[in-house]
């Protein structure tokens, strides 16, 4: 069939572990843009979801560490933190091993990735699991980009990788949503959690929606840290995503720094 | 310096229950499984949060041994204040504070 939904959203861990010491006025319409952004992928009636994520040393660390990884399982679990610190309970979330399988083969005759048959969600999955499939009923394809231990992945290649991941999805029978989270600018779990460059983040959702190919890969690991901290890698999920709508425009639903959550939190979707 | 060793130990405490059963039943036997200074050891069992940041532990790794530590949220960001004020600046690694004002 072809790929029916592409959107982004944040993924913070504070969106749910922290969500009593946010703002109601900005957390309430937040939640609500992602919860919709749920029924809006259910509303396309997808046989699984793929979720590009950027993980936190809950699978991969530095003495194995695959650029991109997707995952070829029958169920995942999540989350791996503790469930009362991040406020979601212990799921067994469903897979889609032969679609996973049969896309990694496709995607494999133009880039190079690694597969797992075996994968614990950090809150990089579950927080967005949790607002979109809260019923955790639809099969689930993680796939990671490596955006914690350095050297990472070049932004072009992410694009690269979303257009494999697009060519992959136009050549299955099966019905596909694709979510990308990260974060924009950010400097989790330092001294600073909570500065948010917002600045920089707009100019990159405005170079999203438009899917900018070339400005969106155009981001150096030394500007991008300068200038959106270490959370400011994560982009490369984002970058992801349009690489697999390229073409393709899109809208920003929602954003606004909360900084208890850390991040400028973000709820977007691309027009296929 | 075994930087990596401390966060691998960290990442493996993070995810397995069995490393959890040891940190639990023998943490000084679990310590000595890894390649580690007196330092790191020191700051690993105290829990010395703040050393462990200015050595560089990638806070992904970090903040969740602080949890396990019986840190909460507010009390992680200041123990990494004090252990800036105390260690000096990050020694390396990409986490690396700014202005150190956050949102807490």
């Amino acid at each position: 069939m072809a790929l029916v939904y592409a959107g982004i959203c944040s993924h913070a861990p504070g969106i749910t572990g922290r969500a009593e010491r946010a703002d109601p006025a900005l957390r309430d319409p937040f939640y609500e843009h992602f919860r919709r952004m749920g029924d809006e992928i259910r509303a396309q009636r997808p046989d699984a979801l793929i979720v590009v994520a950027a993980e936190h040393f809950a699978n991969f660390f530095m003495d194995n560490m695959p650029a991109y990884c997707m995952g070829m399982a029958d169920y995942y679990e999540g989350p791996i933190e503790d469930p009362e610190w991040l406020g979601i309970e212990p799921q067994r979330i469903p897979g889609a091993a032969s679609l996973s399988k049969r896309l990694i083969e496709r995607m494999m005759a133009r880039i190079d990735l690694a597969y797992a048959q075996e994968w614990k969600f950090d809150h990089g999955i579950m927080v967005p699991l949790n607002f979109l499939t809260p019923a955790y009923d639809l099969p689930v394809i993680p796939a990671n980009i490596n955006c914690q231990g350095p050297p990472l992945t070049p932004p072009a290649r992410a694009y690269e990788f979303g257009r494999a991941l697009r060519a992959a999805c136009d050549a299955v029978d099966e019905r596909i949503a694709l979510v990308g989270t990260g974060g924009i600018s950010h400097w989790p779990a330092t001294p600073d959690s909570g500065k948010i460059n917002e600045a920089w983040d707009r100019k990159f959702l405005d170079r999203w929606t438009a899917n900018d190919r070339a400005a969106l890969t155009a981001y150096s690991d030394e500007a991008t840290w300068r200038d959106g901290g270490q959370g400011g890698f994560e982009i490369r999920t984002f970058i992801a995503v349009a690489g697999a709508t390229e073409g393709s425009t899109g809208e920003v639903r929602y954003y606004a720094p909360i900084p208890i959550f850390a991040v400028g939190c973000t709820v977007g979707r691309m027009h296929i | 310096m075994s930087l990596y060793y401390v966060q691998k130990l960290l990442y493996q405490l993070n995810r397995d229950p069995h490393t959890r059963a040891r940190f639990d039943e023998n943490f000084d036997g679990l310590l000595d499984d890894f390649d580690l200074t007196d330092e790191e050891k020191t700051a690993l069992r105290v829990p010395d949060i703040g050393l462990l940041y200015v050595m560089g532990v990638n806070g992904q790794i970090l903040m969740h041994y602080a949890a396990l530590r019986g840190f909460e949220w507010d009390r992680y960001i200041q123990a990494m204040r004090d252990g800036l004020k105390r260690h000096g600046p990050v020694r390396t690694g990409l986490y690396l504070t700014t202005d150190g004002k956050g949102a807490v």
